[in-house]
């Protein structure tokens, strides 16, 4: 088990969001307070480990012509779950994140790992995999969470820290209100894959030296 | 039936709350198809038509299942319909209008996991809206998509030829910034109002 190598993978060299490109909608949308990054990135993660255990283990009985559709059966079905649940528990983050939640059923990026990963690997494999992807896309929520939230608004962990309110770092009224508009979180994402793709001309240079 | 709401309906779907850069669904099309004019044309054609039509079909499902008590399904049996439907309206063009099947071709599939389609489904339940509204607000959502793209498109392939960008920002990023500036010119239509 190649634990360690598919965890680099899903943080740094395969990252789902800023390598692969996928999953840019919820990315963006939802990254405006440390809460709403991290209640996401964790129900994607659950989403994607059970929906890669099961699909991995149904990959020899599912045919081959309707897998699509079958995939989005099982993946429709836990997120009722994780939707379910958090309406239960954790209302508030449930109402931030709203439409968001069952839109989680067609985020590019389960979809892809079901076909890319699970449909080809044993359940365990699958199952890591489905781990280290969603912490890799956790990871980059709660970073763009706190730049937007900082730079927007002057806290830190808003919805989780000081009751809900969040620490504050400086006055509200200095907060650059472009980054908590949907402006932001183009403009950090972008700013993100563009440090990525830095890193990796950097890494490809020594590995050239 | 009233027409200045579904003015305001339509009006809010293309300009203020516009799918992709005010609400954030379909950004995966909106960046992946958007390199060349033509392919986002059609593929902004193509979701208009869908999204019209996932919003009268998923509208009728939804009072099936408020009907049953099943209201908890939703996202599954929504996705299901879109699913269906999205593979129908394939068949169905390909046998009838086999030019725009053609014109449209590997977009069609891809519509299904285009989170605006579901997404609208799920608004028009949130928001009540009765079966008129729920049509206009798929299609005119739709039609803010294409405008969106089709504004992207365009500026995309001058960039492609003309910009000369950091190493680092080339390709994907740098279409980030740019639909982030488009984003922030659409804000401005936030103060708009129907009356």
């Amino acid at each position: 088990m190649n634990f360690k190598k598919q965890l680099k993978e899903g943080l740094l060299t395969q990252n789902p969001v800023l390598v692969q490109l996928l999953g840019m909608c919820s990315t963006m949308a939802i990254t405006i307070s440390l809460s709403n990054g991290l209640g996401m990135g964790v129900s994607v993660t659950i989403i994607l480990t059970l929906s890669n255990i099961i699909i991995s283990a149904l990959r020899k009985i599912i045919p081959d012509k309707i897998r699509i559709a079958a995939y989005v059966v099982v993946i429709a079905g836990f997120v009722t779950m994780v939707d379910l649940l958090l309406q239960a528990f954790l209302p508030d983050i449930a109402n931030s994140l709203g439409v968001f939640i069952p839109l989680i059923v067609v985020n590019c990026i389960i979809l892809a790992r079901a076909e890319s990963f699970a449909s080809k690997n044993g359940v365990l494999a699958s199952a890591v995999d489905g781990i280290c992807q969603g912490i890799g896309y956790t990871l980059v929520l709660l970073v763009m969470s706190v730049i937007r939230e900082f730079l927007g608004s002057g806290t830190f962990g808003g919805g989780i820290l000081n009751g809900g309110a969040g620490i504050r770092i400086f006055p509200e009224e200095y907060g650059a209100l472009l980054l908590v508009l949907p402006v932001g979180g183009f403009l950090t994402l972008g700013c993100l894959i563009a440090l990525m793709q830095w890193a990796q001309g950097r890494g490809k240079k020594k590995e050239g030296k | 039936m009233d027409w200045t709401n579904l003015l305001s309906i339509s009006l809010g779907a293309i300009l203020i709350n516009n799918f992709i850069l005010v609400q954030f669904l379909g950004c995966c099309p909106f960046l992946g198809v958007s390199k060349k004019m033509d392919t986002a044309v059609g593929m902004g054609f193509a979701v208009i038509f869908v999204m019209g039509l996932a919003s009268a079909f998923c509208y009728v499902v939804n009072l099936l299942l408020v009907a049953l008590d099943l209201e908890f399904m939703q996202t599954v049996a929504f996705i299901l319909v879109i699913a269906a439907l999205v593979q129908f309206v394939e068949m169905f063009l390909q046998k009838m209008i086999p030019s725009l099947y053609e014109a449209l071709g590997v977009y069609l599939p891809l519509i299904t996991t285009n989170c605006a389609v579901l997404g609208v489904a799920l608004l028009n339940v949130q928001e009540n809206y009765n079966f008129i509204e729920s049509v206009v607000y798929g299609i005119t959502g739709g039609v803010g998509f294409l405008l969106a793209i089709v504004l992207f498109a365009s500026i995309r392939e001058r960039l492609a030829v003309s910009a000369e960008t950091p190493k680092c920002f080339e390709g994907f990023p740098i279409a980030l910034i740019t639909a982030g500036l488009m984003a922030l010119a659409f804000s401005g239509f936030s103060g708009l109002q129907v009356w």
